[in-house]
């Protein structure tokens, strides 16, 4: 396919899309037509264990990796920016000075992890 | 060309890549019934189809479409039931843009596909997301937030060191990727391959990250509430995810294709035995790896993956450069 545009490019991939959501439609329905259907209460019930459940599923609970969260976020939005630049970097005019800020770049993830690491954010439990 | 012969050739891409998608996870399923049974010593299925239970799967498949679809009366309704195609049809998708052979045998080559195959594969980890919260089940609940942390942590690594093959590429076509391998490539980029595979198998649960899903705590973590063929989709996603990453790891790293012999001809023939071999590394842990603490896991990633995965960056530079 050796003119195929931008667009076509991606409306096969949107056919490709719709065929997985009438994939799973289609055997979903072959399920609810293959399948028997007898809800009762003590079915319905949320699992735990086979004992009733206490409380509700949707509960509070401690979220220790938030501050893993807010690393990722900051590094995962920086590292987008990659992708771009690396199509380029060797090219003719670039190579000396793009290195030298793939080096900054580096260079500023590092620092953060390693300042990260110091704050002992990185350790599951508060010692 | 006209656009009816266009359209044919589009039709059966996608017919290809969908059966490519029905068929090798089944055939990875079945591969880990029997490569696990022989280590531990065991034969696996024997009975369904008759030679060595072939068709195991097969019937496992008609069991789960016959068995009840039932919805916990607490659980969010709608969500509970759109998860397993979130989780799903990313992989579909992903498997487009991957070449199997030289030339035109891949489905579509698009200028960002490296780009898209990463972004896709994230979106399906929104899959155990969506499930355990909506389940309502505290056992779900933990296993989502376990899922949330660890794509959280390997996300980066895997990032960067995909980065790391794009700039020795210099582009993020997966068979401009190719057309620039040299086979220096495999050692020039084997740090990167060892980052990107281990944190391919972290997105994907599988043992030793398999925290999310560690039966012995939480039940099955995000989908402890699922029963029959929803439970077989996310099933079906965990081995799709399998053939995703070897393929992806496969073309990015073990240059693809390329091959000592004939890969003008047998491309395909190549592809698919890296792709297999890297199966059985992934089968071959589960048997012989214990699982990762919540900690150790963390851990890992930050101090180990992302330093390593830097530093593969910064010899890519250099190396590109120079």
């Amino acid at each position: 396919m050796s003119h195929t545009t931008y667009y076509s490019a991606y409306s096969i991939v949107g056919i490709l899309f719709l065929l997985g959501i009438l994939f799973v439609v289609f055997a979903l329905t072959a399920n609810r037509l293959l399948s028997p259907f007898r809800p009762t209460r003590e079915k319905l019930l949320t699992y735990e264990s086979g004992v009733d459940p206490v409380g509700e599923g949707w509960a509070h609970t401690h979220v220790r990796y938030y501050v893993y969260a807010y690393l990722y976020v900051i590094f995962a939005v920086d590292s987008v920016y990659l992708f771009p630049w690396a199509t380029i970097f060797a090219a003719p005019g670039f190579r000396g000075t793009t290195l030298a800020e793939m080096f900054v770049f580096i260079g500023f993830l590092a620092v953060g992890i390693l300042y990260a690491y110091k704050k002992g954010v990185l350790t599951w439990l508060e010692q | 060309m006209s656009s009816l012969t266009w359209w044919l050739e589009v039709g059966l891409r996608i017919v290809v890549v969908f059966l490519g998608f029905m068929v090798i996870p089944l055939v990875v399923g079945q591969m880990e019934h029997k490569a696990m049974a022989h280590m531990q010593g065991r034969l696996g299925p024997m009975e369904a189809g008759g030679f060595h239970g072939w068709a195991q799967l097969v019937a496992d498949g008609v069991k789960f479409a016959q068995k009840e679809a039932v919805v916990p009366a607490a659980a969010d309704r709608r969500v509970f039931q759109a998860a397993p195609a979130v989780a799903l049809i990313p992989y579909l998708l992903a498997l487009i843009v991957i070449p199997i052979g030289p030339g035109t045998q891949v489905g579509v080559d698009l200028d960002l596909g490296l780009f898209f195959a990463l972004a896709v594969m994230g979106i399906a980890v929104l899959g155990p997301l969506m499930a355990g919260w909506s389940s309502a089940n505290k056992y779900s609940l933990l296993g989502a937030l376990r899922s949330a942390a660890q794509l959280m942590a390997y996300e980066l690594p895997m990032l960067l060191s995909a980065v790391s093959v794009a700039m020795a590429a210099g582009t993020l076509s997966l068979p401009g990727i190719l057309g620039a391998w040299h086979w220096y490539w495999i050692p020039w980029q084997l740090v990167g391959g060892f980052v990107f595979f281990t944190a391919g198998l972290a997105e994907l649960q599988r043992p030793p990250f398999d925290m999310p899903v560690a039966d012995s705590e939480i039940i099955f973590g995000a989908y402890t509430e699922y029963t029959g063929l929803r439970f077989a989709l996310f099933l079906l996603a965990e081995y799709a995810g399998i053939v995703v990453l070897c393929l992806l790891t496969t073309v990015l790293f073990l240059g693809g294709w390329h091959g000592p012999v004939a890969d003008q001809q047998l491309g395909w023939l190549w592809t698919a035995i890296k792709t297999f071999a890297l199966a059985f590394v992934v089968i071959w842990l589960r048997v012989s790896y214990p699982r990762l603490r919540a900690d150790q896991l963390q851990k890992f990633a930050w101090t180990v993956l992302i330093p390593l995965a830097l530093f593969q960056l910064a010899l890519t530079g250099v190396v590109k450069v120079l």
